[in-house]
Formats: structure tokens, C-alpha cells, sequence
């Protein structure tokens, strides 16, 4: 069985690392936020076009299959080769009998988060296959042997004097430059020759239009471009749940997206590939890897909604405190605590607790999923399951006894220490620690109750109670 | 593979959420006001685009001289602008490594975000639009779209195997938020009207 | 109209000021107020924890205790949200409906249902800043949230505004999270503790004298963060007793 993810360990750890890294992660995350609500109010039609992306996709979610259909037929006709896999397994075992065929041994690709959560890099890694990660962060965390950490920014965590002396060793950048220019710089020179080495250029996709057979990659850097335009062949992960039924979708879903991931009214390139490029190859990996299941959550469904734009993320006040690789998975943050589970849910049974259900997701999200109330749903399925610490699950049930009965709860009260919800001791279910003192100074047990003052100053008069 | 794809469209039957999720109706949204090339410009301007108004060819020609005195290798797929790399001998899109300036006529332009509208026909080679160190965009300052409803209106994906709307030149902010242009693809993209 | 006053546990004990002030603010405002003394808990603590089972005796006893008033009004705004919105899990019957529909958050039941439009005998000459809880803004719409697009709105800062002398200070992340989340203060320490840091620094970066809020658990969470780091000045009071004009005996340590 997989180890649970220790969430509170690993953000805890995060923020008392130093000074220097929460602090700025926080600032730089909660930056993105101010410059998405700035660019969202240009937009008179703001609401209105989340509630009508919202609808296209479960549109989209509730006719998958015709759609998917539809996008295949429409693929195949424009010349892409089309490939369908039910799970990461099968996913990378296409990739890699492609590239096999053709004797490809150097692969260039960008951003993909399916690509990511099939575990494809390491896949191919194993097999003799260098692949290298074309977006700058990607390529930094890649460097650094790390995961993504945002799924937007995956390097938001890394300080630039910490990418500095992480290109110092393995670039061999001079490590007293701590200018971002000069360090985008050296990483372009040294990517430059990789994309013109690669035999295949890879991409994910961020739409898929059935009635073209199109898709769509969205990039700051041109990265998706360049892998898809130099080597002969392009091969593209598309997850199954991407589909939008027409091409006039993408005039609310383009309006969305980057202004809501990072407060820009676009990203520099928005790309459409219809076909293959002449005299070159187009594959298309299409990719269930639980999402027709998930599609069956009646509670959890409405996740596939997602677009991925990392709004919640930047919004989220616990994520920024916390970093994303605190999470251990391919997806952190409020987005991750609800697509998590569903691939271990014992794994990360702790996520859903990692919140303060605040609410800010739900309503920065551009299609309107209802991240807030899965997550609540998710500590609910975790609790059933017994994924619960021992020592929590007692203490709440302990509590909602005395919670019952009146008697018992007053008796519980004037013994203040014992059982009281919220107040320190009543979920000082470990007596070993005191996770309130530590951080705060103890609340004061007033002398009277509001009941008993209630008693002395009210109740006497009252006739009818 | 065809075992593969009935597994997963009955997978998907078979959770298909119930109740009604009618394609929504999508309502003419109001449109902004500005003047359209003026706010095509300040929105270009904005994702670190430039600009100039070009009466003729050899205008332009001077103007990227100007521009990119530096430049040795300018290969253009406009009929205009004849550069010193002629695209059409180009078989292979590594040949685009070398180029300095690469010259492209967009379609059109969407005045609401500053992009520009260019096909598979109009880059000859798809590279060029990304391994140029710098890209000029000729535009004919009547084709401007207002939003992004209007441009998707007027691409035709049904016909283009490769579309991009451009906005300016390559971006990043992957290291410490901060911006810097010119991260894989062109480190300037300048707007010629003409 | 007949008004049941439910005072969350942790009032009760901790903040009786609160419910003094929200007791007298009603009676002055003419309203006829009970207090059931069989009162308990919502079922928050343990329904937040997705432990229904444990909740549900807590929420049938709170059903039981205000099914006959008209409104059920609560100075807390999570414990609200867990009597209209989480009482779903109940069986709907019309005790329960009742309930659940007539519960208010005192703000709430001042700014929509009372309308009242002055406090004429009080006045509070601070700058203060507003804390809405998550719950009173999201889950019982107080206030307009910062990501929703649209105009603007805060009937806690609408009601503050009557009382003379008042001054309500900008904050620079102002309905950012404190970082209490209820059981996530204890189980999450390090982050709550630093969300709550940070929430108190924004209120001395923008000059408050006093914070207000509706909800005192959010407070409770803040003031010990405050106390802890050495600020002992910043004083953090429930909005009825800035609109009571008292009591405002605070938790000195």
C-alpha cells in the first residue's frame, strides 16, 4: 500500500525552511491573484463567460463520447494519426513504440501535466530515450530532479538565487549571476541545440475541438512551436475530458484562460494544430487514465471541468503558505486535493483536510467548478473510509456525544479544559503537544458564562421559556 | 488500438453524468468603443510588441535595417520584402536556425489582446516563425478583428493544418517572476502596417 | 416576531460579552428574544471533519431546541453556514426546514431582515479594520467576495458606518483568509499560524486601531496570534458590541 502524504509535515517544513522562500512564493502566487482580478474586471461579461464555459464543458463532459468520436474522425480525415490509451501504461507504451519505430532516441518537449501524471519522463528515461523538458521552469525542475510544483509556474518555489546556483552546476552558468535575463539567456542557448538534436517534438493540448479535429497549445515562451514545427515528428497527449464541441468555444475559453492563470489577456502563442505540418508526422495519444471513471463520481464529475490555469492555486491562501511540492502528486493545491484522491485515494487521504475550505477557489475558478465543496465532500469519503488518524476520530466522536446532551455539556463546560469544540483542549487530541500554545497565546475561560449571566440577568423575568 | 477505444467510449457511456446539459446559448456581448487600431496598438504595445506605420517596401527594408543593424541572415515569406534567404529553397526547417529576421504577412489582427493571426501558407516553413531571433509582422491595418468571438469566426481550421495567434515576442517568468522576453522563440516581434 | 438566540459554545464560554452585546443590540431594537437553555452545538467541529455520524445528535438537539421561533439569530457566521447549509444531511422535515431557512447571522438579520438604517446612541471614534469570516462571505454572501467580478459590497462595513466617529482602514488582502478554519488551527498548525500572521500584519500595516468582525472564533485565532508576537495593543471586538456601544470587557491575559 502507498505511504499517505504527510501534507502538514511537508508544508510546515516549507515555511520554516527560512526566511526567504514562503515569503516570496506567497507574494509572487498572490501577485498573479491581484493581476488576474485587475484583468478580469476589464471584462464586462467576466461572470457570464465563466457561467457559459462552465455550461460548454459539462455540455462537452455529458457527450463525450459522441465528441470524442466526432474529434477522431475529423483527425484522422486532416491526416494526424489518432491513438487511444485507458491508462498511463498504455500511454507511454505508444509514445515509446513510436519513437522505437522510427529509431528516435532524443526527444524535446513542453508543458503537459497528462504527460506528467503517466509518468512518461521516467518511462522513456528507463528505455534509453532522452527527453528534455523545452519550458524554462519544467526544464528547472527537471534539472533539479523535482516535480513541477505550480502547474502553470512549475519552478514558483525556487528562489532566483537558488536557479542560479542550480544552472551554475548543471549548465555551467558563472554562479555569481543572479540575473534572470542572463539566466533565461544561457537556458536558451543550451535548449537551442536540443530542439535542433530532437527527433520528436511533443506537446499536451488545453483544447480539442471535435468538429475540426483541432487542438490547441498555449505557451509564453513558443517552446510547443518549436518542438512542433522543427523535428519531423510531433506527438500530442491530449486527455479525453479536453474536448470542446466547436471552434467559436475557444473565443470564451482563450478569454479565460491566461487571464485567470496569470492575469494576461493572453499567452504569447495560442496554437492550432490541425493536421500534420508538411512533410511532417502528427500523432494524437487520446487518454482516459481514470477520467471516464471519474466521469461517473456523481459528486467529483464536475472536476474534469478543469483547464488547468493554476487560478486556485494562486489564490489559494494554504497552497501559497504551503508550496505545491508539499503535496507529493502531480496536481497541488486546491485543484490537486480534489483530482488527487481519485488516482490513490489512501495515498492522499490527508489532502482534503489540508484546507480551510475558505471558499476562494470555487469563485476564482474561470469554468465555475466547485472545489470548495468537493474538498468538503472528499473529508467526508476519507472519514467514511477510516483514513482518519486514530486520535481525531475518537476525539469527534467523543465530542459529538457530549454535544448531545445538555447535561453532559455543561458539565464538560465548567470543566473547561476537557471538551470544548474550536478551544485548544478539545482537539488537543495528542496531550503530548499543544498546537495551539505554540503559535497563539490561550483564550481566557471567562468567570460567568453567557448562560449563567443569562440566568442571573434574564431569566427571572421571562414567564415563558 | 480499436479494443482500446471501445473500452473507453462504453467506459464513458456508461458514466456519462445524467440530467440536461444543453449547449448554452452564447449572447452578442457588448464591444468595446475604442478605436480598433488604436487599441490593436496599445495592446500589442502592452506583451512588449512594436510598431510602425510603413508607406512602402523600401521603407520597410530601411526601417529593419534600422531595427536590426546586426541582422546578417533575413529571410522573408512576403512577397514585399525579398530579405537575403529565400524560403522557398528551404526543405529542411533546421535551415531556419540561422535566421536573424524572419518576415511574415499575418491574416489579420484582434485589436481586444494585440495577436496576430498567422497560417501554415503564410510562414512557408512553420519554424521560421519561432527559430527567427527577430520576427516582422506585416499587417494591413484594415484587418483588424475586435475580439476574440470575431477572430474565431474568421480562422478556418477546417482548411489550416497549423494557426497561431502571436502576441508579441516569447515570454517567460520562470525565473523569480520576473519578466523577460525572448525565452525560446523571438526575442522581438515589430508590427509593420502596411 | 418571536427570536431564538443561539450562542455558539465558544461564546458561551470564552466571549459572554458577545452574546451580552448581541442580547442587548436585539432588545434595543425591539426585538423579543429567547434563549434556549438546553443550547449546545451546532455539529460544526465534527461536520467540518466529514464526520456526519458524530455530528448529527448535536444538529437534531439544535433543531429541537429553535424549531418554534420565528428567526434563529447566531453573532458567528460558520455556525450559521452549518445550520443553513449543512443541515442537508438531516432529514428534511419542516422542523429542520424551518430551521435551516430562518437561522441568521446577525449582520445578516440587522442589514436584510431588521433593514435597520442607524445606530443613533453609539459612536466609536477608531480606525478599524473589518475581518468577514470565509464562511460569512462565501457560504452566507455578507459581503461581495474579492474574486467575483461586479459591485462591491459589505453589510458589515454598511452597518459600521452608521456608528458615529468610525473610520474603516483598506486593507491590502482584505478578505484573504486568517487561517483559523476551525479544527485546521490545531491539526494544520504551521500554515494557520502563519496565515494568521500574516492577516495581523496587514492590519498594522494599514494603521487599525481595533479589528471588527462578526465572527469571533476568526478573532479567538487572530488575538492569540497578536498576543503571542507582542502586540498587545491591537484590540479584536465583535461587531455587536461596536453597535451595542458595549460591553467590551476583552480577554486581557
Amino acid at each position: 500500500m502507498s505511504k499517505k502524504v504527510d501534507i502538514v509535515k511537508n508544508s510546515s517544513d516549507f515555511i520554516n525552511k527560512d526566511d526567504v522562500h514562503e515569503k516570496m512564493h506567497d507574494k509572487n502566487l498572490w501577485n498573479a491573484r491581484v493581476k488576474r482580478d485587475k484583468i478580469a474586471a476589464e471584462i464586462p461579461e467576466w461572470e457570464e463567460l465563466r457561467n457559459i464555459a462552465s455550461q460548454i464543458k459539462e455540455h462537452s463532459l455529458s457527450h463525450l463520447d459522441y465528441y470524442l468520436d466526432m474529434f477522431e474522425k475529423n483527425a484522422t480525415k486532416r491526416g494526424a494519426i489518432v491513438h487511444w490509451a485507458r491508462d498511463a501504461a498504455e500511454h507511454n507504451q505508444i509514445v515509446y513504440s513510436i519513437l522505437q519505430d522510427k529509431r528516435i532516441t532524443e526527444v524535446i518537449k513542453s508543458k503537459s501535466m497528462l504527460q506528467e501524471e503517466c509518468g512518461m519522463v521516467p518511462f522513456l528515461e528507463d528505455r534509453g530515450i532522452i527527453v528534455t523538458e523545452s519550458d524554462l521552469g519544467e526544464r528547472i525542475q527537471q534539472l533539479d530532479h523535482q516535480a513541477p510544483a505550480h502547474i502553470v509556474m512549475p519552478a514558483i518555489e525556487k528562489t532566483t538565487e537558488d536557479i542560479a546556483a542550480l544552472f551554475a552546476r548543471t549548465i555551467g552558468t558563472d554562479p555569481n549571476d543572479t540575473d534572470p535575463h542572463s539566466l533565461t539567456e544561457a537556458m536558451r542557448n543550451n535548449a537551442r541545440e536540443r530542439f535542433l538534436r530532437a527527433g520528436a517534438g511533443m506537446t499536451g493540448a488545453n483544447f480539442a475541438i471535435a468538429e475540426t479535429g483541432s487542438f490547441v497549445v498555449c505557451t509564453n515562451e513558443g517552446n510547443a512551436d518549436i518542438g512542433a514545427s522543427l523535428p519531423p515528428l510531433h506527438i500530442a497527449s491530449i486527455g479525453i475530458e479536453k474536448i470542446l464541441p466547436k471552434v467559436e468555444d475557444l473565443g470564451i475559453f482563450i478569454r479565460l484562460l491566461s487571464r485567470s492563470a496569470l492575469g494576461t489577456v493572453a499567452t504569447q502563442y495560442t496554437s492550432h494544430f490541425s493536421g500534420p505540418r508538411k512533410g511532417g508526422e502528427l500523432h494524437i495519444i487520446l487518454t482516459d487514465n481514470g477520467r471516464s471513471k471519474r466521469l461517473g463520481m456523481k459528486d467529483f464529475w464536475h472536476s474534469l471541468k478543469c483547464i488547468r490555469c493554476g487560478a486556485c492555486m494562486n489564490t489559494c491562501p494554504v497552497y501559497r503558505r504551503s508550496g505545491g511540492l508539499a503535496y507529493q502528486a502531480t496536481y497541488s493545491g486546491p485543484i490537486g486535493i480534489i483530482l488527487d484522491p481519485t488516482f490513490d485515494a489512501r495515498r492522499y487521504s490527508e489532502l482534503p483536510f489540508h484546507s480551510t475550505l475558505c471558499g476562494s477557489c470555487s469563485e476564482v475558478c474561470p469554468v465555475k467548478i466547485d472545489i470548495a465543496d468537493q474538498i468538503y465532500k472528499w473529508r467526508e469519503i476519507m472519514a467514511e473510509k477510516k483514513y482518519l488518524p486514530i486520535e481525531r476520530r475518537l476525539a469527534f466522536s467523543a465530542a459529538g456525544k457530549v454535544f448531545a446532551h445538555p447535561p453532559l455539556f455543561r458539565t464538560a463546560e465548567i470543566m473547561a479544559e476537557k471538551v470544548l469544540p474550536v478551544i485548544p483542549d478539545f482537539v488537543m487530541y495528542n496531550k503530548m503537544i499543544n498546537p495551539w500554545g505554540r503559535s497563539r497565546t490561550m483564550p481566557v475561560f471567562a468567570k460567568e458564562t453567557f448562560r449563567e449571566w443569562y440566568l442571573k440577568n434574564r431569566k427571572k423575568e421571562e414567564t415563558n421559556e | 488500438m480499436s479494443s482500446t477505444k471501445e473500452y473507453i467510449l462504453a467506459s464513458i457511456k456508461k458514466n456519462t453524468p445524467t440530467g440536461k446539459h444543453p449547449y448554452p446559448a452564447i449572447p452578442a456581448f457588448p464591444k468595446s468603443n475604442k478605436p480598433i487600431l488604436e487599441e490593436f496598438k496599445e495592446n500589442l504595445e502592452a506583451a512588449a510588441g512594436l510598431w510602425y506605420e510603413i508607406d512602402n517596401p523600401s521603407e520597410a527594408e530601411t526601417r529593419i535595417k534600422q531595427l536590426h543593424p546586426e541582422a546578417k541572415v533575413i529571410c522573408s515569406a512576403t512577397s514585399e520584402i525579398e530579405g537575403n534567404k529565400d524560403i522557398n529553397k528551404i526543405t529542411d526547417p533546421h535551415d531556419t536556425a540561422d535566421v536573424d529576421v524572419g518576415i511574415i504577412r499575418a491574416s489579420f489582427g484582434v485589436s481586444e489582446t494585440g495577436m496576430v493571426w498567422i497560417r501554415e501558407q503564410d510562414l512557408v516553413v512553420n519554424a521560421l516563425g519561432f527559430l527567427s531571433q527577430h520576427l516582422i509582422i506585416l499587417l494591413k491595418p484594415e484587418e483588424l478583428v475586435r475580439d476574440m468571438y470575431e477572430a474565431y469566426t474568421r480562422v478556418e481550421l477546417e482548411k489550416d493544418n497549423y494557426g497561431c495567434f502571436m502576441l508579441g515576442p516569447s515570454a517567460t517568468a520562470d525565473i523569480g517572476a520576473v519578466m523577460v522576453r525572448g525565452a525560446q522563440g523571438a526575442r522581438s516581434l515589430t508590427v509593420f502596417f502596411m | 416576531m418571536k427570536v431564538g438566540l443561539f450562542i455558539p459554545c465558544y461564546i458561551d464560554a470564552i466571549y459572554p460579552e458577545v452574546g451580552i452585546a448581541t442580547l442587548e443590540l436585539l432588545e434595543k431594537l425591539g426585538v423579543d428574544v429567547g434563549f434556549p437553555l438546553t443550547q449546545t452545538c451546532c455539529g460544526q467541529p465534527m461536520s467540518n471533519e466529514g464526520d456526519n455520524k458524530s455530528a448529527r445528535e448535536a444538529e437534531m438537539l439544535f433543531v429541537d431546541n429553535f424549531k418554534n421561533f420565528d428567526y434563529i439569530v447566531c453573532p458567528a457566521g460558520s455556525c450559521t453556514k452549518q445550520v443553513r447549509v449543512h443541515y442537508d444531511k438531516l432529514e428534511q422535515n419542516e422542523d429542520v426546514k424551518h430551521v435551516r431557512e430562518n437561522t441568521y447571522e446577525l449582520v445578516e438579520f440587522l442589514h436584510d431582515i431588521l433593514k435597520v438604517k442607524s445606530f443613533p446612541e453609539t459612536q466609536f471614534p477608531y480606525k478599524i479594520a473589518i475581518h468577514n469570516s470565509c464562511s460569512s462571505i462565501r457560504g452566507l454572501g455578507i459581503a461581495k467576495p474579492s474574486e467575483i467580478m461586479g459591485k462591491p459590497f459589505n453589510k458589515t462595513a454598511n452597518l459600521l458606518n452608521m456608528v458615529a466617529g468610525i473610520q474603516i482602514v483598506e486593507l491590502d488582502r482584505p478578505d484573504e483568509c486568517c487561517g483559523f478554519g476551525g479544527t485546521f488551527c490545531v491539526t494544520d498548525e504551521a500554515v494557520s499560524a502563519k496565515m494568521g500572521k500574516d492577516k495581523v500584519s496587514d492590519y498594522i500595516a494599514n494603521g487599525a486601531e481595533y479589528v471588527v468582525s462578526p465572527d469571533m472564533s476568526c478573532l479567538m485565532h487572530q488575538q492569540g496570534i497578536a498576543l503571542k508576537n507582542g502586540i498587545i495593543r491591537l484590540p479584536f471586538i465583535h461587531v455587536a458590541q461596536v453597535l451595542n456601544g458595549g460591553p467590551y470587557k476583552t480577554q486581557e491575559a
